[in-house]
């Protein structure tokens, strides 16, 4: 039972985090819907006066809006797929007793270190390079011809990339959540004659639920915001522009605010109707 | 017959195991290897790289081109400054949270975590108006404020799910021997959520050390962290792959063996207190 | 202590306080090309000679771009000099942005800037920015490889000949590419490229009323001839191929020929990065007979942006760095052949330069580009492989991600063009200039 003075303690000690976190979203915010309705040419003297929708049904007229949101979706979608799908399997297999358990176990975690530039930059030069790269090195000594990734396998390589730094966090908090299944559970499957596949169905995927769908919202808000992998590997080329980098363009190369801010609008739809879809699952998961 | 049936099965998983630890750390092995070759050598074959010469040259290179200390400070100071602020105001506020739900609690949270899907290149301008307006600009305050803000609600959000695993019977019993809400939280409640609160330190540092876009974008000189110093090694005239990786290793191996060593906490850290 | 040793510490103190206060710490921001590399080695001299410290922001070129113009356009005041090129200057100089630097020293001698160089770094006869080194482009070739085909390189070819020379020089199997060229996607990179290959084949960006010209049939023949011939002679993925993709392929002898900026001839030349320092010769870039060449006009200028508290002392800076004496202290350090070029007409008329094997063919490629005619129908902008207007960045960006794509075989010729016509038409009336 909370008393009335922990009561009001609560509403003092919650408000310095409310109240910021409410500037940090609402100052941004309302900046960005008010250049939105402008006509903001920093190039051109700045404001250059109100524009009414004009920036927003070019932003979507505009013949690289919607192949920046089937791009966004493919990519977080394509992460998303590949790093819950190995991390299950990772962490099945982590878990098994095995030699030099602490030293693998670093190795499979070290990606999340590195900042996302330097993946991006030692992805794009040193392996997916089509002259001097790792992979390229690798095909012409089995006499094929090299891969050109970053241009005719675009967005795979992006989501390899991505899906090599998220892939850590994916597996270790699966294996966290299966290091909590009973033992007993699963040996009591086996005396039924349960096989391994119906095992993994049946006991272990629902055990895991929660903390897969852990992964997929924090992962989702990450995703979504990616730039600096795409800045340094392709700078957007090859249909690799997602909703963010589309607004990236407008707003710093093309110089046009305005309408890079009514994209920016748009993407914080797209954004909250993802997250209400995400939340209405996690909440659930998160509140028993 | 079990046992030497456990024993195969441990040998099988040993080789699996290893064999993708290594594929998965490989890229990062390989720019260690290469940040030791001449630039000639690094673009040669892999085997080629491998028993060529080795040298320590390129980390003399870079940090005679650029003063790696200083771009490393930063990064300490923005990383370390931007997760005790984070820490101070969040620990309140998961506090309340955990403790003294009402109604609206469930709502907060996931609204502060809505706040993380605002794209942060939409707002460049006006955030950069305002850091010039308030004086800020290239300064490592400003950038330990901004990293604090992006940061919050996950360390709110963190820490809350650790709270809420402390037993609310231990706080009850502590205010029947008349702890006041101070003693509460200092003796109580602290050592308990310690080890949560470390966690989510380490993992806000790994974020705050990471982070490129407005540590790249509103700093100059003074402000400068790792992120910085690696934009002028990413694509220069003539063969770079040696200097790159160079550069590279000195950016990521303090996280790296920062990491390394508290690992037990990450991993609790990244499970995000909410798989038990 | 006597009284005599108090005096003196006072004066002492005194003095260093006096110079402290005259000394000024410079922010530059610049772009990680190896003469600026050098430049920030060399920061003691300057430091030396004026008492002022110098602190390098060393970004790669996109990134920098970003930055400074962020900056700029805010009136940050981050920076107390930024590195920019001809694209930006005249932009930036119309709308008050930088500093004019019209009172530079007679010893500086502005009047011995090539005026190719101080034209393109001007708004309205204003000097907005001072050259740190300026290119053009021009042919870089293999004597050896040329003389295999049995082909004599003139000074002046045309495309009909470098096509052809490009697809005797080919040999796929020994790994050697006829041609290496531009195809990455970004206006400074492969759109430079083909923007100024444009030019020769009669096409040009915008019409008097600027119109997007990408429907017409010089674009589309512009086009076809650069795949065609990259297709059959080119390096395999040279969609994603910039400047610094090609230098390499050419330094390790997998390229005949190679057009680009003048100055990758000190880099081609150089025996410690080359493997083929000895068997290369320039030509200038080619043409289709219609009258202009396929060579453009850059450079990379020292710019002080208005509103800075230590404007004296980045004319200091950009004084010295910009200088003769600059040169001079380089090739004391270098040789001769590793100068930043293209700025200076003293320097063309430098009998240790004029030995320099490059150094004719750069300044005649200089001397052959004209920004303010630089179609052959007449267009309204100015600027050979940019059109110097604030829109022109964002645009040629896209576009130029069109062409890659069509480089790297995901889409034709007609779509690409279709798509540039649309993106560019686009984003002029966005602008408000139809």
């Amino acid at each position: 039972m909370s008393t009335q003075q922990s009561r009001s303690a609560a509403k003092v000690m919650l408000a310095p985090a409310v109240v910021l976190l409410m500037a940090w979203m609402l100052v941004p915010l309302s900046m960005t819907l008010y250049f939105s309705f402008k006509k903001y040419l920093p190039l051109r003297g700045g404001d250059l006066g109100w524009v009414g929708f004009d920036n927003y049904t070019r932003f979507v007229s505009s013949s690289s809006f919607w192949p920046a949101i089937g791009t966004t979706l493919l990519i977080v979608g394509g992460v998303l797929f590949i790093t819950v799908t190995l991390g299950i399997l990772f962490s099945l297999l982590l878990n098994q007793p095995f030699w030099g358990q602490g030293i693998v176990r670093i190795m499979f975690i070290a990606p999340f270190f590195v900042m996302p530039t330097v993946s991006g930059l030692v992805w794009k030069n040193m392996f997916m390079d089509p002259v001097n790269g790792f992979f390229a090195h690798l095909s012409r000594a089995f006499g094929s011809e090299p891969i050109q990734w970053l241009s005719q396998e675009s967005i795979l390589s992006l989501t390899i990339i991505l899906s090599w730094q998220w892939l850590p966090f994916a597996t270790l908090i699966l294996l966290t959540a299966i290091q909590s299944l009973d033992s007993e559970q699963i040996e009591a499957a086996e005396m039924d004659g349960a096989r391994l596949l119906g095992r993994f169905w049946f006991i272990i995927i629902p055990h895991l639920a929660r903390a897969i769908t852990i992964v997929i919202l924090i992962q989702t808000i990450f995703l979504l915001a990616i730039f600096a992998e795409i800045f340094v590997t392709t700078a957007g080329a090859f249909g690799t522009k997602t909703l963010t980098y589309l607004i990236f363009q407008r707003v710093l190369e093309s110089q046009n605010v305005g309408l890079g801010s009514a994209g920016g609008v748009y993407a914080i739809i797209l954004a909250n109707i993802i997250a209400i879809f995400l939340m209405r699952i996690v909440g659930k998961n998160l509140s028993d | 017959m079990a046992r030497a049936s456990s024993k195969r099965s441990k040998i099988i998983n040993s080789l699996i195991a290893w064999t993708l630890g290594l594929i998965i750390f490989f890229p990062i092995l390989w720019i260690i290897i290469l940040s030791f070759k001449t630039e000639g050598d690094a673009i040669r074959s892999p085997i080629a790289v491998v028993i060529s010469n080795w040298t320590f040259d390129n980390y003399f290179v870079v940090q005679d081109r650029s003063d790696y200390f200083k771009h490393f400070y930063n990064s300490v100071f923005i990383a370390l400054g931007s997760t005790f602020l984070g820490i101070l105001i969040a620990v309140p506020a998961s506090w309340s949270m955990a403790f003294v739900p009402s109604k609206r609690t469930r709502g907060i949270l996931l609204w502060m975590l809505s706040t993380k899907m605002l794209p942060a290149v939409g707002v460049l301008y006006p955030i950069y108006i305002l850091f010039i307006a308030l004086g800020i600009l290239d300064s490592r305050i400003g950038l330990v404020v901004v990293l604090m803000l992006m940061n919050l609600p996950i360390i709110v959000w963190m820490l809350y799910t650790y709270f809420r695993e402390i037993p609310e019977e231990i706080l009850e019993a502590s205010r029947m021997d008349g702890a006041g809400l101070r003693e509460e939280i200092l003796f109580v409640l602290a050592p308990m959520a310690l080890p949560g609160i470390a966690s989510t330190v380490l993992l806000n540092i790994i974020l705050a050390w990471n982070e490129a876009f407005w540590t790249l974008n509103l700093t100059a000189a003074k402000a400068a962290p790792l992120t910085a110093f690696i934009a002028s090694y990413s694509s220069p005239e003539g063969l770079f792959y040696a200097k790159l990786s160079a550069a590279s290793v000195m950016a990521i191996a303090p996280i790296l063996i920062m990491g390394w060593f508290s690992q037990k906490q990450l991993v609790r850290g990244l499970t995000f207190g909410a798989v038990k | 202590m006597s009284l005599k040793n108090i005096l003196k510490a006072a004066t002492a103190i005194s003095v260093l306080t006096v110079s402290a206060a005259a000394a000024d710490n410079l922010v530059i921001a610049t772009v990680n090309n190896g003469d600026m590399i050098r430049m920030q080695g060399l920061t003691d001299d300057f430091t030396a000679k004026t008492g002022h410290t110098v602190e390098w922001v060393t970004l790669e070129e996109n990134v920098l771009r970003q930055r400074v113009t962020t900056d700029i356009t805010t009136k940050g005041g981050a920076f107390d000099i930024m590195t920019i090129g001809m694209y930006e200057t005249p932009i930036w100089g119309s709308n008050g942005w930088l500093v004019p630097l019209d009172d530079l020293s007679a010893e500086y001698n502005v009047g011995d800037i090539l005026p190719a160089m101080s034209g393109g770094l001007s708004h309205d006869g204003t000097l907005y920015a001072a050259p740190f080194y300026g290119e053009s482009s021009m042919i870089m070739y293999r004597t050896d490889l040329m003389k295999a085909a049995g082909l004599e390189m003139p000074a002046a070819p045309s495309w009909s000949f470098i096509a052809k020379a490009a697809r005797h020089m080919t040999d796929r199997d020994k790994g050697i590419n006829g041609i290496c060229l531009r195809g990455k996607a970004g206006w400074g990179e492969g759109g430079a490229f083909i923007t100024a290959m444009s030019n020769s084949f009669g096409a040009r960006w915008f019409d008097e009323d600027w119109n997007a010209q990408f429907d017409t049939r010089e674009w589309s023949d512009t086009l076809n001839f650069f795949v065609n011939m990259m297709t059959d002679s080119g390096p395999a993925g040279y969609a994603t191929n910039g400047f610094n993709e090609n230098l390499s392929l050419f330094q390790q002898g997998k390229c005949g020929m190679w057009i680009d900026a003048t100055v990758a001839a000190s880099f081609v030349t150089n025996p410690k990065d080359s493997t083929v320092a000895d068997k290369v010769s320039f030509a200038l870039a080619p043409d289709n007979g219609m009258g202009v060449r396929s060579n453009w006009l850059w450079a990379w200028a020292l710019a002080v942006p208005a509103g800075t508290q230590k404007e004296a002392a980045a004319k200091q800076f950009i004084e010295w760095a910009t200088s003769n004496s600059y040169i001079e202290l380089v090739a004391a350090n270098e040789g001769w052949a590793n100068v930043p070029p293209g700025a200076r007409t003293s320097l063309y008329e430098n009998p240790n330069y004029t030995s320099v094997p490059f150094a004719k063919m750069t300044l005649d490629s200089i001397l052959s580009a004209d920004p303010n005619n630089s179609t052959v129908d007449p267009s309204p902008y100015v600027g050979i492989q940019f059109a110097a207007i604030p829109e022109f960045a964002g645009i040629a960006t896209e576009v130029s991600q069109e062409f890659s794509a069509v480089y790297a075989g995901q889409q034709s010729i007609a779509d690409a063009l279709a798509k540039a016509q649309a993106i560019t038409n686009d984003a002029m009336e966005a602008a408000g200039y139809r």
